[in-house]
């Protein structure tokens, strides 16, 4: 097993008029699950593909392990991928995909039997070796994918998207099994998605793309409750994170009837500022900010209210989304009133940034 | 009037309409089949009658041609050449369509482009420099005459192969460079076993082409131990004018072959047609 180390990588495609990949600083530990993350075209597949040396990396450099390999052939960086729609052989059976690369390498017959049999019985694959992959269900593919990188031992794996096309029921299950895989096999593993409860709950680490440049890469637990800036705030968390940008006034800032008073350092870095507030960390009644509800999103255990932020003069304002106890949430159409936990308020600069 | 009614009369009357349409075609081009089957079994004298069933079949007409004419080693021989040149074509019109469209090199589509150009260069600008290279080589009434120029290629076959090529999915191959391919290998195990359909498509065209082509042996060979089946359908006709039932039951016997060939590859044929995007 070895690390993989993004040192100021840069990928800019002809014709691009930003880099699809800007200066990436990104280190990944030996044995470790990180998960990049980030919405279309934030150049997540592209960091994986320099990685497999598929992409050219047009300044920095990449690492695995000690050894740096910006300019080695795909083949000897000793990494294994698994692609989207899977990418396999149509023409070779499940045990014929899965023991091509020991084939290519010129691996003794036997030993490439006992391993692809090794790695069909850990994936519960041994009653379709002989089958083509046409025969298969699109999870068994999905395994089949998973088994073709198991097989080779390979120092990395480099995973990109490879539960996109499974349907809900059998993503969260194979997301489990991945999860325990990788921890089972202790394989340092790359994993890209655009979903982020797959980041969440797959990655020792998650690693959030925008525009190609890296927002934050922390464990799960600490991008949702520290986001470093907006984007990370609002692109974790489902329902999103209400954000509202007020005016500091006497060191406070205040939204409807609720007011909250700041620290020096956050006032004094702008007349301006977002306060970011989860719509779990509202609690509902008593006094605080007015809400008109909207629409009301039952999901059994919690249910989301939508609504907007009533104005003192009764004028609606800012969208708001609010985490209400499923048992028996308030009625849309009705008005309640919201009160911020204190310790989970989030507060960003006018640049985006986190104010401590 | 029900709406199951309403929706199935209109389909009715399309479906008669299509199908009416469809046999008359199929009646046009198989009544030109269909008179030579009648004709390889008339008698001479009934050859030249408007009837479509010969009064008294002459089966005999079929033994005559193996009489009068060198069959088997004609039919070897044509067997021989469009063998050949379809393996060849196969394989040097997969290696070029991969390149174009999978390499990446400096000026690859202006080449291409220049090399799909040649198709418009009709066969009678070609044919007498073609027949002066062979001279210059020596290669004139001998067997190579006939595989060499068709071998290494074409550019109807390449544009084919490099049409489908460019529908086989990037990562499959990109797959195969991190399962430690070389080029060589990518296009020898993943996308030339993956291409069938085209390289059928190649394969039974190729092999129309040649076993049909009477031009060029007409003009590159003399000795009938090395002439083609449409060569000795010719001389035949040549050499017994008045013979008709037999030319045409030759004509049946050079036919049988290419049938029996598009019989065992029309599945494979057909889907070729459909992914690479040559009917319509």
């Amino acid at each position: 097993m070895a690390s993989v180390t993004f040192e100021q990588a840069t990928r800019r495609y002809p014709g691009a008029d930003r880099p699809a990949v800007d200066h990436l600083d990104l280190s990944v530990d030996d044995s470790e699950f990180v998960v990049l993350v980030g919405p279309s075209g934030c150049g997540k597949t592209t960091s994986l593909r320099m990685v497999a040396g598929l992409e050219t990396v047009d300044a920095g450099c990449i690492r695995i392990g000690a050894r740096d390999v910006t300019d080695v052939e795909p083949k000897d960086r000793d990494v294994a991928m698994v692609f989207q729609n899977y990418a396999l052989y149509p023409h070779m059976t499940v045990a014929q995909n899965m023991g091509f690369a020991l084939k290519i390498a010129g691996l003794p017959k036997a030993e490439i039997r006992d391993r692809t049999l090794d790695a069909a019985r850990l994936l519960d694959l041994e009653p379709y070796l002989a089958r083509k992959p046409k025969d298969l269900s699109g999870g068994q593919r999905q395994r089949v994918a998973m088994g073709r990188a198991i097989v080779r031992r390979p120092q990395v794996f480099l995973m990109d998207e490879p539960l996109s096309n499974l349907d809900a029921k059998l993503r969260v299950q194979t997301r489990n099994q991945i999860a325990q895989l990788q921890r089972r096999l202790g394989t340092t593993t790359v994993y890209v998605t655009h979903d982020q409860v797959e980041a969440m709950t797959m990655g020792d680490r998650v690693a959030v793309l925008r525009d190609g440049v890296l927002q934050q890469c922390a464990a799960p637990r600490e991008l949702y409750r520290n986001p470093a800036n907006m984007f990370v705030a609002e692109f974790i968390g489902t329902p999103a994170m209400n954000l509202f940008t007020l005016p500091v006034i006497n060191h406070s800032v205040s939204l409807g009837d609720w007011r909250v008073r700041l620290s020096r350092e956050i006032t004094d870095a702008a007349g301006e500022i977002d306060v970011g507030i989860r719509p779990e960390h509202f609690e509902i009644g008593g006094r605080g900010v007015e809400m008109q509800i909207d629409v009301v999103e039952e999901l059994g255990a919690d249910a989301y209210l939508y609504g907007r932020v009533t104005g003192p003069d009764n004028t609606f304002g800012q969208p708001i989304v609010v985490r209400a106890d499923g048992h028996d949430p308030p009625l849309h159409g009705s008005r309640v009133r919201l009160h911020p936990q204190r310790g989970h308020l989030h507060f960003f600069g006018v640049d985006g940034h986190r104010l401590p | 009037m029900g709406l199951a009614e309403r929706v199935i009369k209109p389909n009715i009357l399309r479906g008669f309409g299509l199908y009416t349409a469809l046999a008359g075609i199929a009646w046009c081009a198989l009544f030109p089949i269909l008179w030579a089957v009648s004709g390889s079994l008339k008698d001479e004298g009934e050859v030249t009658t408007p009837t479509l069933f010969p009064a008294h079949p002459q089966w005999s007409n079929y033994r005559e041609v193996f009489a009068l004419m060198p069959f088997w080693r004609m039919f070897f021989n044509s067997v021989l050449y469009a063998g050949c040149v379809s393996v060849g074509q196969v394989f040097f019109c997969s290696l070029a369509g991969y390149a174009f469209a999978r390499l990446r090199f400096r000026g690859r589509d202006t080449l291409f482009v220049l090399y799909l150009g040649t198709l418009m260069v009709p066969l009678t600008v070609t044919v007498i420099p073609q027949f002066m290279l062979m001279r210059v080589a020596g290669l004139t009434d001998t067997p190579w005459a006939m595989i060499v120029p068709g071998l290494f290629g074409s550019a109807f076959g390449t544009y084919l192969m490099r049409q489908f090529f460019q529908t086989i999915p990037a990562e499959l191959e990109e797959a195969a460079i991190l399962d430690g391919c070389s080029p060589w290998q990518i296009y020898w195990r993943i996308l030339l076993p993956h291409a069938k359909p085209a390289v059928m498509v190649l394969a039974v065209l190729t092999w129309f082409n040649v076993w049909n082509d009477f031009l060029w042996p007409l003009l590159m060979i003399q000795r009938s131990s090395i002439a083609t089946l449409t060569l000795g359908l010719v001389r035949m006709q040549g050499e017994y004018v008045a013979r008709w039932p037999v030319l045409m039951a030759a004509s049946m016997l050079i036919l049988l072959p290419l049938l029996l060939v598009y019989g065992i590859a029309q599945r494979a044929f057909i889907r070729g047609i459909a992914v690479t995007g040559l009917g319509g």
